[in-house]
């Protein structure tokens, strides 16, 4: 039984925090453990090989954001970030260093579980497929083509790698950055208006009201993430 | 190849002289041969037209004279009132400059560009009024008659016998965009005369009929046209030279005027000015004082007004000292490049054998050189420069002096007699003329020689007392003497004049070095006021005044200026950042030159330098004023930006300050808060399960903590906008994405509503802060939840106007309290005052700040069909037209199938 658990690391300074997040996962049925700080975090992270991490962006003895690239260095497993309110930057640096979800303070414990979910689930081997259907969209990636209802649809280039990379992550929180860097390359990591428009456009072809979207959802400030939705 | 490609530099010249020009108002003069050819009346029906166009055309001023049809013409066109100006016991009508400025027409008329307005008008002359009016964007229509050509203006006179002083410098004339020839034959001009339809001033009846001769007109008929041929031909030049590929290298022959005082010296200024328009040179005009007559202030001021003369014309002027005049002229023309010398030619008079004239003589030292000689009219040449007072006594007594030394000379050898030779006596003579020569110059000394000479044959040759000669070698003696005596005071009298020139100069040198360094250490503005005046009463023996513009562009008195200013000057000058007063063509009349002191980023005030004392400026003592007022700008500006820099830091370290305060204080607040929520939740995780009372309150709990959580949020974003330490992250972005954001983040808030959005298809990208906006929008769609009943239909609406974008929040609740549309958004204000629903009024405030800070406005009103609607206004600016995408599909398209 004990083998099988999940292992998830909870690296925040604050007690309580810590005590009732710790609670919450292991609830539902998750091992938890606890750490204070960037260099206690790193070192649990390397005992116990966590398959999630809870990281609070403010510590006293270090950054997040560092934390984060020290432990993409040698993993790749989910982390979620919790962080204040109104620190747009601190979210996007950390999620351009690798995070991959984040949650505002103050968050509910069912809120936290939902997104641990998503992050494990994704984590779990998938068969390798050439096809993703979400609601009436059904991309073949194997031979390029996106239909919606069975009816092909037209999509310029930029539209399908943008869509294609997002819908490779779902849930995932992907920065205008890192779309900027996949689909445009280096060198355009400022012009994320670029980003902006063609998603306008991607989204007015793929939701059915593209101001209320299901699927691709806006970030605000911070970037992009697919949902499959129901 | 090369070639036959335009220079770039000069390209873009042209491109910024176009856009210059574009800025200017447009100048159509209407150009006649004589008076009564009917300019006035040809400018007046032009008018009309345009006025029937619909074009805002207004009449400036307007000599009718009284002409029935002309004042018809005149008709029905608005007519701006002129001035009442006191003159002596009479009040003068002249036209009204700022008027004219206030109103701003698109074109107004001016009639006779050549007038003098009545002394101390803002400009002496009309044409400066009407360059005042092209640079503020007004264009002009006016009238010239050929005459009133500054350097047509002599030979006029030469034809006509009637000298005009009113006259318009040929570069207005040149640069009019639009030049109408109105033309009338003599014959029907003498007719029209005869009638009585031509104005004649009745003082001048006799002269003016003198003038109105038909060989006369014939030649001013002539003059007219071939001007204007000549400016057409100027025209055509200039649009070969912009449109054909053909270089056309600038001839850099230019001339050199070399002038003297008075009316011979204008005449050639004028001649040369004429010349160099014709062969389309740059020309300089200077003046050797080589008698170092700069001691006698009527000349030197005579000279200047020349000088002055040159330099409206368009020379570059130059007043030089030196010794030799034509050395002096050689070097000045081979220093700056010019290759004719322009001079008069002396009329023929009595010369000393062997003698020369100035030409030759610079004929004689450079051959490489042209030397244009002009003939002088005879009574120009005949000039009798009546020395001044001072200058006599000066003179008189250096003549004193030489016959004083020569005596004390001869009265000193002559106990020596015995005991010297000669040949050593006539030694101590020469000494004495070296003397002389030094202190006093060539004349005195010229004096000594001769007196030494008669003393020395009188007292020493034997025979003693008498100038008889014993032994005829002394003859030889005498005549080496006094032409040794002669050589040597000349060159000491010129090496005099010399060692002058430089000391002065390297006095101004060291004056203005000292200035600088001393303007390098200055921290105070007042302290640059004191350093500044300090060199310029050593150096000009000047009242000064310092004025410096504060942030609101409003001219103060520095302390220490010890003259009065006229403020109206000052600040004509500070708007127009050039110079004003004494010695310009703006307001001469004031006390002072005002000069601007121009900066590098900014006009930083202006200097005013009482002149009333001390009479016009040199060119060479203008160009010190210059680099003097230059320098203390630059100063000013320094300490200027030491002031910014000190301030940006303070700004900086009380920013940085106050925002680790909001964030320690957001973070203590926020954290056991988050805390409480958390735990109340796992509350619930806990076994065994609650009663349901237990669970009751512990939701209760978590909801209390969500909504001070809300209110902390709210508390400090307001303290951030507040304090303007919010960085707005302005991206391009389109609307909808927020939107979307903003729905998404209010879900849980709106789920049992019926949600509508309207976003028009053309909405352009907007630069706005995504997370501020979404908090706005969040506000409202949040008010909206909370102050209409449950179910009630949202709506968020939005379009585009020309300068912004409209949003629209629409609900269907009871709408906003009518008359408080607009307290609403002031702190801690609600709609309703029942405290029925929970929440601190802050969210409008928090709204209206963010929308402020993007440029933006908000407003509520009660719409007509029932419900409260929030009304956003973005501003639109100019978005990126690149979206990355072009180039993108023509790489792609080799690689992937377009289709997917």
């Amino acid at each position: 039984m004990s083998e099988i658990r999940t292992h998830v690391l909870i690296v925040e300074d604050e007690a309580d925090i810590r005590r009732f997040v710790r609670m919450a996962l292991e609830s539902e049925g998750y091992e938890a453990f606890e750490a204070d700080g960037v260099k206690r975090g790193l070192i649990e992270a390397g005992t116990r090989r966590p398959d999630l991490v809870v990281l609070d962006l403010g510590l006293p003895d270090g950054d997040g954001v560092d934390f984060i690239r020290d432990l993409r260095s040698w993993s790749s497993c989910p982390v979620i970030v919790l962080s204040a309110r109104s620190s747009e930057t601190d979210k996007v640096a950390a999620l351009d260093a690798g995070a991959d979800d984040y949650l505002v303070k103050p968050f509910g414990a069912g809120e936290l579980m939902a997104r641990v979910r998503a992050q494990l689930r994704r984590q779990l081997p998938q068969a390798a497929s050439a096809q993703v259907r979400f609601g009436e969209i059904c991309i073949d990636l194997a031979h390029r083509v996106v239909e919606r209802d069975g009816q092909p649809m037209h999509l310029t280039p930029i539209e399908y790698r943008l869509l294609t990379y997002l819908v490779a992550q779902p849930n995932r929180v992907i920065t205008h950055r890192q779309l900027l860097n996949v689909v445009w390359g280096p060198g355009h990591a400022e012009d994320t208006h670029y980003v902006r428009v063609h998603m306008a456009n991607l989204r007015k072809k793929i939701e059915v009201d593209a101001s209320m979207p299901k699927h691709l959802i806006t970030e605000a400030g911070i970037g992009y993430r697919f949902v499959v939705g129901g | 190849m090369n070639s036959e490609r335009p220079d770039p530099d000069r390209l873009l010249d042209l491109v910024n002289a176009e856009e210059a020009r574009e800025q200017r108002g447009k100048l159509k003069i209407f150009f006649g041969a004589s008076a009564g050819v009917g300019k006035t009346y040809a400018m007046l029906g032009d008018a009309r037209q345009q006025f029937a166009r619909g074009v805002d055309i207004v009449i400036g001023v307007v000599e009718t004279h009284g002409r029935a049809e002309t004042e018809a013409m005149a008709e029905g066109i608005e007519r701006l009132p002129l001035r009442d100006v006191p003159y002596r016991e009479h009040v003068l009508k002249e036209f009204d400059l700022d008027g004219a400025l206030t109103r701003r027409p698109a074109v107004i008329l001016i009639d006779e560009l050549a007038h003098s307005n009545v002394a101390g008008s803002r400009h002496p002359k009309r044409w400066q009024d009407v360059c005042e009016l092209l640079s503020a964007g007004i264009s002009v229509h006016t009238t010239v008659n050929v005459q009133h050509l500054e350097t047509l203006n002599d030979i006029v006179s030469g034809i006509t016998g009637i000298r005009v002083w009113e006259t318009v410098p040929d570069r207005i004339f040149d640069q009019a965009d639009e030049v109408v020839v109105v033309d009338f034959p003599p014959d029907e001009l003498l007719e029209r005369l005869r009638q009585g339809k031509v104005y004649l001033p009745q003082q001048a009846d006799q002269a003016a009929r003198n003038f109105f001769r038909k060989g006369n007109l014939l030649a001013l008929r002539e003059l007219a046209l071939r001007r204007t041929a000549n400016r057409v031909d100027g025209e055509m030049q200039a649009y070969r030279s912009r449109n054909s590929m053909l270089p056309v290298w600038p001839n850099r022959e230019s001339l050199l005027a070399c002038v003297g005082p008075g009316e011979a010296g204008e005449k050639i200024v004028r001649a040369c000015a004429r010349l160099a328009a014709r062969l389309d040179v740059p020309w300089h005009a200077v003046h050797v004082d080589a008698a170092g007559a700069a001691s006698d202030e009527r000349a030197r001021q005579d000279m200047l007004r020349v000088l002055k003369l040159a330099q409206e014309l368009g020379a570059t002027t130059a007043m030089l000292s030196a010794p030799g005049v034509a050395t002096a002229l050689i070097h000045y023309a081979r220093e700056h490049n010019l290759s004719r010398l322009v001079m008069g030619r002396p009329g023929r008079r009595w010369r000393w054998p062997g003698q020369s004239t100035l030409g030759e003589r610079i004929e004689a030292l450079a051959d490489d050189l042209d030397v244009l000689r002009l003939a002088l009219p005879r009574t120009a040449r005949a000039q009798p420069p009546k020395p001044s007072v001072t200058h006599v006594k000066v003179k008189w007594q250096g003549y004193a002096a030489a016959l004083a030394a020569c005596g004390m000379t001869a009265l000193a050898a002559t106990p020596l007699l015995g005991v010297l030779e000669l040949t050593n006596i006539v030694m101590l003579f020469l000494l004495c003329v070296i003397g002389i020569a030094l202190r006093y110059g060539r004349g005195p000394a010229v004096c000594a020689s001769l007196v030494g000479v008669a003393l020395f044959d009188f007292f020493f040759v034997p025979p003693r007392f008498s100038f008889s000669v014993s032994d005829a070698q002394y003859l030889l003696t005498f005549v080496v003497m006094l032409l040794v005596a002669l050589v040597v005071g000349q060159l000491t009298a010129g090496l005099k004049i010399q060692v002058d020139a430089v000391t002065e100069r390297e006095q101004r040198v060291s004056g203005l070095y000292e200035m600088s360094r001393d303007l390098s250490a200055a921290l105070l503005v007042e302290q640059v006021a004191q350093i500044g005046a300090r060199f310029l009463v050593a150096e000009f023996g000047v009242k000064t005044a310092l004025l410096v513009a504060d942030e609101n562009d409003q001219l103060k008195v520095l302390p220490g200026a010890t003259t009065e200013v006229d403020l109206g000057v000052a600040q004509w000058t500070f708007a127009r950042g050039e110079a004003a007063g004494r010695g310009t063509d703006t307001l001469p009349a004031s006390r002072c030159l005002v000069l601007p002191l121009k900066a590098t980023m900014r006009l930083r005030g202006v200097l005013a330098v009482d002149l009333a004392e001390t009479g016009l400026l040199s060119p060479e003592q203008r160009r010190v004023l210059d680099t003097c007022a230059s320098l203390m700008a630059i100063s000013i500006e320094r300490i200027h930006y030491i002031d910014v820099a000190q301030k940006t830091t303070l700004q900086m370290e009380s920013e940085r300050l106050r925002n680790s305060l909001l964030s320690t204080i957001s973070h203590d607040l926020r954290t056991p808060l988050a805390s409480l929520v958390g735990l109340a939740d796992t509350v619930q995780l806990t076994k065994p399960p609650l009663t349901e009372e237990q669970r009751e309150l512990i939701v209760s709990m978590r909801s209390s903590a969500m909504r001070m959580t809300a209110l902390v949020n709210n508390l400090l974003d307001m303290a951030r906008l507040e304090s303007g330490a919010v960085h707005l992250n302005r991206q391009w972005q389109p609307l909808e994405e927020v939107v979307g954001s903003a729905l998404n983040g209010c879900a849980a808030l709106l789920e049992d509503r019926p949600l509508k959005v309207n976003l028009a298809p053309d909405l352009p990208l907007l630069q706005f802060d995504a997370v501020l906006i979404e908090r706005v929008l969040c506000n409202l769609l949040e008010n909206a939840a909370k102050y209409t009943p449950a179910r009630t239909p949202i709506s968020i609406e939005a379009h585009a106007e020309t300068d912004f974008v409209i949003v629209c929040v629409n609900d269907q609740g009871p709408g906003l309290p009518s008359g408080r549309e607009d307290a609403i958004f002031e702190k801690f204000e609600r709609g309703s005052k029942e405290g029925s629903t929970t929440g601190v009024g802050l969210g409008l405030t928090i709204c209206r700040a963010i929308m402020q800070a993007h440029g933006g406005t908000i407003r509520g009103q009660t719409r007509d069909v029932g419900g409260a609607s929030f009304v956003l206004a973005l501003p639109r600016g100019e978005p990126p037209t690149d979206d990355g995408g072009t180039s993108e599909i023509v790489e792609t398209e080799s690689e992937a199938n377009e289709r997917v």
